[in-house]
């Protein structure tokens, strides 16, 4: 890593030779990830190509019988989701994970609300609900999300985007190291994808990196440094957007097409290798 | 965001012919256009889920007092309806906290009933301390609640088919310890009994057991409203697998409602003591679904997630005003177990249409 300086990038987030079976299916066959600093890489992949057993040992839902998972370098076993989180992890789930009937403050912090200070919040655990809410306010400003006007209204009556909005705030406060993002356009129409396409990028530019998992390819090519190509269980792929076409990835994807000869899945993206 | 730009934002000339039906299948109920009455109202009910019970337990007094007169509210009747709730209303703490949940809860009574026996056999009988006697009764409720927790959490066999089976168990439980005898006021000891005890308020004796049921409540509100435990709590019964994802360990939280579910049935075991002035094993009756009908009434979705144990508390005065209202009024017994039922289906019709807010 010291001999060439474009390498010394490492990356924040690997996976080696992923296996998870399920009795007789094997939803990861040996599957590898890399994630850089500072990019955006989509993970794409057919219907049981093991996009979503890949994010779930990356997000700690799900424990892989094989393989190693390193963050910044050091090996990590997460057994919930709780160790991915407090290894900076942040996943955004498809479903969103929110609790509807909860208020926006109440699923901002769901699962680490804060305590008021002293006795009252490590012995009676009391919350902290005014600092929660200001907190929120300052979280849903930072991403430009203040259009929703309470804080204190419940999930369940905001639009789609706007929960997802939620959902995406909520990994933006927390994850230090790494967001996954688990489809997140798949439910919205043209305008409010267009938005949280806008506040993938808002977080990349803070200097998060992204995994985004998703079947829409025009959002793809929009956002992503690399893309990571998921089939039958593994990667076979992992391109820079710019060397490939849509159809290309979507042949690689359906596996019309097999990945160009000396290909390398681990290059530095494009974007930040020339910087 | 999206209903704004849909209805202002389409095309000028086809505008009114296409905008209704745009809205109906893209979009949800959050829009701002004006909303019919009957919206408001399902939002209004939505939003302030105590609106419904608290009506209807105004409207429920103003009535009554109409028909049977100022006796209604005279405070000995006030005291007297409290002493009939206070049961019905400590066992739908225990139940409110389980069905916030998600779940449900057929075992409490029996529970309730079984660690009275246990207080009562071990003071009376085995000459052991009260207040011994009392602590060893609130364990056995913890153990009970422990095991109805372990079974839903660990064995995942559903709530209501692992308190069903627990119903039955606790039952024979009670029965055996009991050997089906009643334990009399006389060899009791004075602090079993202190429930029952009153002390005066405007000329009416108050029992200590309705002011303890009263505390309950509003402690237990402030937990869930406050405390990191109530907010599991609802998340948990809100979205499980949502909550688990979020970081939350969510058997710890479903084992832990189910054993604080029991200690409070035990609590009720004692104010059930103090309200029959003895043991018995048969006691209790009918309080079980009583307990669900309470919560129900109270506003509490059977879903899990969104409710209030101060729902709970206006539900249990609310069958206990109406029992007490058609009773002073001469009304056949019957027509209360009817009113109740339709009480009953009414709070779940109009949770399931206020629920539909959300879309």
């Amino acid at each position: 890593m010291t001999s060439n300086p474009t390498l010394t990038t490492q990356p924040i987030l690997q996976a080696r030779n992923l296996v998870k079976r399920y009795g007789h299916v094997t939803a990861l066959a040996g599957a590898d990830l890399t994630l850089y600093p500072g990019e955006v890489l989509a993970v794409i992949g057919d219907n049981g190509a093991g996009k979503s057993s890949l994010i779930k040992a990356l997000s700690g839902a799900l424990i892989p019988d094989e393989g190693e998972i390193q963050v910044d370098g050091a090996t990590q076993k997460f057994r919930s989701p709780l160790d991915a989180r407090s290894a900076g992890i942040e996943t955004v789930y498809q479903h969103l994970a929110l609790a509807p009937a909860r208020d926006i403050a109440a699923n901002l912090f769901l699962g680490r609300e804060i305590r008021k200070p002293g006795p009252l919040g490590w012995g009676l655990r009391l919350l902290d609900h005014k600092k929660m809410r200001s907190e929120t306010a300052r979280i849903m400003g930072d991403l430009g999300l203040l259009t929703i006007q309470n804080i204190g209204q419940a999930v369940e009556t905001l639009s789609g985007g706007q929960r997802q909005g939620v959902a995406v705030a909520r990994a933006a406060a927390f994850g230090s190291r790494v967001i996954i993002m688990d489809e997140p356009t798949a439910a919205l129409g043209v305008k409010e994808s267009g938005k949280v396409l806008d506040l993938i990028a808002g977080i990349r530019d803070r200097g998060i990196p992204v995994i985004l998992i998703s079947h829409d390819m025009p959002h793809v090519f929009e956002v992503a440094d690399r893309i990571h190509v998921q089939r039958l269980g593994r990667r076979i792929a992992c391109v820079q957007k710019t060397d490939i076409t849509m159809n290309d990835a979507v042949s690689l994807m359906t596996g019309a097409q097999t990945p160009p000869a000396g290909h390398d899945p681990e290059a530095l993206p494009a974007r930040l290798a020339v910087r | 965001m999206k209903s704004v730009s849909a209805t202002p934002g389409s095309p000028a000339p086809v505008k009114n012919a296409e905008a209704p039906a745009q809205r109906r299948v893209g979009e949800r109920l959050d829009d701002q256009p004006p909303v019919p009455l009957l919206g408001k109202i399902q939002r209004q009910l939505h939003a302030h889920p105590l609106l419904g019970p608290t009506a209807v337990l105004i409207l429920a007094c103003v009535v009554f007092t109409a028909m049977v007169g100022p006796r209604f509210i005279d405070p000995l009747n006030v005291s007297l309806i409290l002493q009939q709730v206070q049961i019905i209303g400590m066992v739908g703490i225990a139940q409110t906290l389980i069905i916030l949940t998600a779940g449900i809860d057929l075992s409490v009574a029996a529970v309730m009933v079984f660690t009275t026996v246990i207080s009562g056999k071990l003071a009376a009988e085995a000459g052991l301390p009260a207040v011994v006697a009392l602590v060893i009764a609130l364990a056995t409720g913890a153990a009970c609640g422990f095991l109805n927790g372990i079974l839903v959490t660990r064995f995942r066999v559903p709530p209501f088919i692992s308190t069903l089976g627990t119903l039955s168990i606790f039952t024979a439980l009670n029965l055996l310890a009991s050997g089906s005898q009643t334990i009399k006021a006389n060899v009791l000891p004075d602090l079993l009994l202190w429930p029952g005890e009153t002390f005066r308020v405007l000329g009416a004796p108050v029992t200590y057991g309705s002011i303890l049921v009263l505390l309950s409540f509003v402690a237990v509100a402030f937990i869930l409203k406050r405390t990191a435990w109530g907010e599991h709590i609802y998340a948990v019964g809100d979205n499980a697998e949502g909550a688990r994802l979020s970081g939350i360990r969510t058997t710890r939280v479903l084992l832990s409602v189910y054993v604080v579910a029991g200690i409070i049935c035990a609590i009720a075991g004692w104010l059930l003591i103090g309200r029959v002035g003895s043991v018995s094993p048969f006691s209790g009756e009918g309080v079980n679904l009583a307990s669900i009908t309470a919560v129900v009434i109270g506003g509490t979705s059977l879903f899990g997630g969104r409710g209030n144990v101060l729902g709970t508390l206006l539900g249990a005065l609310i069958i206990g005003v109406f029992s007490n209202g058609l009773t002073l009024a001469g009304v056949d017994v019957l027509w209360q177990v009817f009113t109740t039922g339709v009480l009953v289906i009414v709070a779940v019709g109009l949770d399931q249409w206020t629920r539909k807010v959300a879309g």
